[in-house]
């Protein structure tokens, strides 16, 4: 505490400084490894294209200025139109900046795929064997942002702080429309996709208080969706979580019901504690009582589905109309929880519901893209029980 | 009977008193404004008694020349409308800071920057592009009119009644907001349930049906209708860029129609297409949408780089350098414009050998572009520029759309993408190459051929005046957004925390008045033009001492274009008649058999309107009546057998003989 205090403290003068540099070209001056290769990556692509660029600009200024109708000392040809060796020249010249940057490309998108855990901290120091990366599950709302922190037990909206110099390991999900989660100091940007799970992992190497929002608009009030994003030593981070458990409120099923309604400039709030799978259950979307959790779904699915009794859990998969129905008359279903097996007896299979799957979704092959985590162990639903 | 709550919905629907705006007074005055400019316009077409006129030899014409320059004044009027969103965002974001507001709400805001962006493509670039494709392809090619003249009035008019829809949300409801893709979830019934996307969707329902069949319309005309001799390798390379853009129309369109057409099953019939529930999946739309929409920027670009290369080479007094590689660019762009689509979303998770594939084939983009600037280049070198206004767009053009063709590569780089997506770095890129390519293309295109359609040149100081506040107020407008989308701001806010931003937004506030002053000087030059064009005149049909065939003939063209179908044996025909030196054939004129006007076209249209009307608010009587009407009307004129008639030898014979005495008097 007293540490993140001193820290604030030490900065607080610096974004008067940057206003006074006349702007601040955050993705240009990153603090964080990742954002720092995507900012040289953005420099020596520049440079490669500029190889060609420049000389285009500067001849057909050239060509302009010298063929002009005036300039009777120009030699005018009109009948040529042809040049073999011209014609290997425009068209090789471009090619081999393509494949220059063509191979810069494939071997960054690889080394700087958002997915692949850190193997540095930066270009100097990789990552030390015997490191716990640090865990957040980002949850995009309307419109406002909630992280949990599993290994902490705590949550947070609209403010995230991560100790500097070790690897963050996000998951990210959103509650109703798509969203994406950008804090350019850190690293690049994700979406965050409701019923679907995306990651980034990121390291942010300088202390400080960086601005973090969505970068895909989401509806009316996608221009506050901001929070900040603090980078601090490890005694400030310790101090940080020990503030969050002292203020913070309990974050349930329904205390997340009340915060997930859309609501605008939603100030910082703490949790203290979590309730046990409820990330699991946002990303599942079942976190109304009596909702059928997706992953349960896509393993009936996976079953080969349950024919036509399938009709009787439509209900329970309703997801987008909970406001809706929130207005008119009480939509109580008996919770998916608390639904009794027809049977005792354990079918074939329906262990798989509590193992983690994976949804891959067409065109993302060779990824554990979009996976579903396992749930919070609800039985499966009455029809695998035949 | 009116307080019967039942039978009030069963009339309006879910039409009521309040979808009407009056309580916004920027929409108030600007609906005033468009009552008044409208009793202004029809006093003037009665005054003048121009309504029979303009019934017979306008809006029922199935002349392809006429149906060009009415798709070209539809894209100008919808170009005024998407600017003033334009206008309205630049001044919100230049205010809205510390605590400001600004003067647009974010429900208003919204609504904004969707119609900017769906009325400057659809509505804007899309009819513009049409329209010169309509006007000049048949001309180009020697042939009377396209393949099929009925379906063209009708796609026109198909295309308008979109505009119209679209229009319509200004004052009766409102529009999506959702951005110009509307993606799902959040266009679904459950997070937008207002019609605004509804009038989105049916906007270009309608107008995509325009634009698909003008576009098979084309293809057949290009394939099937060109003069004798003139094998494809002899096109004109304005031809064969539109031959590709129609391709791609013909591939792409059905796409987003039938995209569109699920979504409208998820907001109309519950299905659950791209819903979150039910095993919906919102990133196919994404997927989808963008199947469509990447080809659909080189259905825009192609036909503005097909202007450029007739622009250079007959300004540069020289045969175009590297035809043949320019067609093979051309043809290499149609076919890989068809497998980049996955770079608009690098940033939803796929895996790295996806997003590193879709971005070096949007790199490989870049080759055959490269090589089309080239062409230009080395058909300026050894030429003798005449700076015409055409020409001066046409190096404003290679200048400003290599930027912007660094930055799309740039943006091409997946990491590089993950910091720059959605930034208004993004925001300058494509304005950058939509711009700089496109309109400047369009502009140059509607100077080059205007003395075509209407027989006097256009006024060259108001020509100037427009290009260099369009290039300057380019420059200011979006430069500026470069900078912003490096210092990390995302497009689609409408209020700001950083005050340090503020600067940018005023300097881009002030290109975007610079641009104001660019189109209202090309506004000024239709008038001025009209006031001059005794001196402005072209009696010779050839006022740029240009190259391809659509200048053998008079300015504007009779209407059967050719008293004779020319005879092809080079590539630039016309510069190769001129120097052998061809002589008008001058009698045995024999009749000349043409396509009859029909107003057909304008009702269905007009029924189109109606009956999205319907779809939208509910009013289900009036949709279905307004369906079953276009059916009939649509079989019924297959039995209107009375289509065609001869244009006598005689009026051919006098029309050709005026032309003769014009071309003397010249002399």
């Amino acid at each position: 505490m007293p540490a993140f205090l001193k820290f604030t403290r030490r900065f607080a003068p610096l974004p008067p400084l940057l206003l006074l540099a006349g702007c601040d070209l955050v993705v240009m001056a990153p603090s964080g490894d990742i954002a720092t290769q995507q900012r040289d990556l953005i420099v020596i692509s520049t440079v490669l294209m500029l190889l060609i660029i420049v000389p285009v600009i500067f001849l057909t200024l050239l060509f302009a200025w010298r063929y002009r109708r005036s300039n009777t000392n120009a030699t005018y040809d009109p009948e040529w139109h042809h040049s073999t060796a011209l014609e290997v020249v425009i068209w090789s010249a471009p090619l081999a900046i393509i494949i220059a940057l063509g191979a810069v490309t494939w071997i960054s998108t690889h080394k700087l795929d958002p997915y692949r855990p850190l193997d540095r901290l930066d270009a100097t120091r990789s990552v030390p064997a015997d490191t716990k990366p640090l865990t957040v599950e980002v949850v995009a709302l309307d419109w406002k942002w909630l992280f949990f922190y599993p290994d902490q037990g705590i949550a947070t909206v609209n403010e995230l702080a991560a100790p500097v110099d070790v690897p963050i390991s996000f998951k990210i999900t959103a509650s109703s429309v798509m969203n994406s989660f950008y804090i350019p100091a850190l690293a690049g940007q994700i979406y965050a996709m409701p019923g679907m799970q995306t990651k980034l992992h990121a390291v942010i190497n300088k202390p400080g208080e960086y601005e973090g929002f969505s970068a895909n608009f989401s509806g009316d009030g996608f221009s506050h969706m901001r929070f900040k994003f603090h980078g601090v030593d490890r005694q400030g981070f310790d101090a940080w979580v020990a503030r969050v458990k002292s203020q913070g409120t309990a974050l349930n099923r329904d205390a997340y019901l009340k915060l997930e309604k859309p609501s605008e400039r939603e100030p910082v709030r703490y949790f203290a504690t979590v309730e046990a799978g409820l990330y699991d259950a946002i990303l599942n979307m079942c976190v109304t009582a009596g909702k059928m959790c997706m992953h349960e779904m896509m393993h009936i699915d996976a079953l080969g589905g349950a024919g036509k009794e399938s009709v009787e859990n439509r209900k329970r998969l309703e997801y987008d109309n909970r406001h809706a129905l929130e207005e008119g008359a009480g939509a109580a279903t008996f919770p998916a929880t608390g639904t009794p097996a027809r049977s005792q007896e354990e079918p074939q299979g329906t262990n798989g519901a509590n193992e983690p799957m994976q949804h891959d979704m067409p065109g993302m092959g060779g990824h554990e893209g979009h996976s579903i985590p396992e749930g919070g162990g609800d039985p499966a639903p009455p029809q695998l029980n035949h | 009977m009116f307080s019967d709550p039942d039978l009030l919905k069963f009339i309006f629907g879910r039409l009521t008193l309040e979808a009407i705006p009056y309580h916004e007074p920027i929409l108030v005055a600007t609906f005033a404004a468009v009552v008044i400019g409208g009793i202004a316009l029809l006093g003037l077409i009665t005054y003048y008694r121009f309504w029979g006129a303009l019934w017979r030899d306008w809006l029922t014409s199935v002349d392809h020349k006429k149906i060009g320059i009415m798709y070209v004044i539809l894209a100008l009027v919808m170009l005024l409308r998407g600017f003033a969103d334009a206008i309205m965002m630049r001044l919100q974001q230049a205010i809205a800071f510390g605590g400001s507001e600004g003067y647009l709400p974010p429900h208003h805001y919204d609504q904004i920057f969707t119609a900017h962006g769906v009325i400057m493509i659809f509505f804007m670039a899309m009819p513009f592009v049409t329209g010169l494709m309509n006007f000049v392809v048949p001309l180009q090619i020697g042939a009377r009119d396209v393949s099929f003249p009925f379906l063209n009035n009708f796609s026109f008019w198909m295309t308008t009644a979109g505009a119209i829809i679209i229009m319509l949300s200004l004052f009766v409801g409102e529009f999506a907001r959702t951005g110009w893709l509307a993606y799902p979830p959040l266009s679904g019934a459950d997070y937008s349930p207002g019609v605004g996307v509804d009038y989105y969707i049916w906007g270009l329902q309608v107008a995509g049906i325009g634009t698909t069949l003008s576009g098979i319309n084309l293809i057949a005309t290009i394939v099937k209708m060109r003069a004798p001799g003139m094998t494809m390798m002899k096109m004109p390379v304005f031809t064969w860029t539109s031959l590709c853009t129609n391709v791609l129309i013909v591939a792409t369109f059905p796409v987003l129609t039938a995209t569109l057409a699920l979504l409208t099953l998820d907001r109309y019939a519950g299905t659950n297409f791209f819903t979150n529930d039910l095993g919906g999946d919102p990133m196919m739309y994404v997927n989808l949408i963008w199947i469509w929409g990447h080809p659909e920027v080189y259905i825009l670009v192609l036909p503005a780089f097909g202007i450029f290369s007739e622009v250079v080479a007959t300004f540069c007094g020289k045969r175009l350098f590297g035809y043949a590689s320019m067609v093979y660019a051309t043809v290499v762009i149609t076919i890989l414009s068809y497998i980049v689509w996955l770079h608009h979303f690098f940033t939803m998770g796929s895996g790295a050998s996806v997003n590193a594939f879709f971005g070096i084939t949007t790199m490989i983009i870049s080759i055959p572009t490269g090589a089309k600037m080239f062409n230009w280049l080395f058909t300026m070198y050894r030429g003798r520029i005449r700076y015409e206004v055409p020409m001066l767009w046409t190096v404003g053009f290679m200048v400003t759309f290599v930027i912007g063709g660094m930055t799309g590569v740039l943006l091409a780089v997946p990491p590089a993408d993950f910091v720059l997506h959605n930034s208004l770095f993004l925001i300058a890129h494509f304005h950058n190459v939509i711009i700089g390519g496109v309109v400047f293309g369009l502009m140059a295109g509607v100077y080059y051929w205007f003395p075509k359609a209407f027989g006097f040149r256009l006024d060259p100081f108001w020509g100037k005046m427009s290009f260099w506040f369009w290039l300057s107020g380019f420059y200011f407008a979006f430069m500026p957004l470069y900078v912003l989308g490096l210092m990390g701001v995302t497009r689609r806010v409408s209020q700001f925390e950083d005050p340090s931003l503020q600067i940018w937004f005023v300097i881009a506030a002030f290109g975007a008045f610079l641009i104001a002053l660019g189109i209202l000087s090309l506004l000024v030059q239709f008038v001025v033009s009209f006031i001059r064009r005794e001196e402005l005149r072209d009696t010779t049909g050839d006022p740029w001492d240009a190259r391809t065939l659509e200048w053998s003939t008079a300015s504007p063209p009779p209407d059967y274009n050719f008293a004779f179908t020319p005879v092809v044996h080079d590539q630039d025909s016309w510069w190769d008649m001129k120097k052998r030196g061809h002589s008008r054939p001058l009698a045995g004129f024999k009749p000349i058999h043409m396509p009859k006007n029909t107003g057909t076209g304008v009702i269905l249209g007009a029924l189109s309107v109606a009956f999205a009307f319907g779809m939208i608010w509910y009013i289900w009587w009036l949709a279905c009546l307004s369906f079953a009407a276009m059916v009939a009307i649509a079989i019924g004129h297959t039995f209107n057998y009375d289509r065609d008639f001869y244009i006598p030898a005689d009026v051919v014979t006098a029309t050709e003989g005026k032309r003769t005495e014009m071309l003397a008097s010249e002399v």
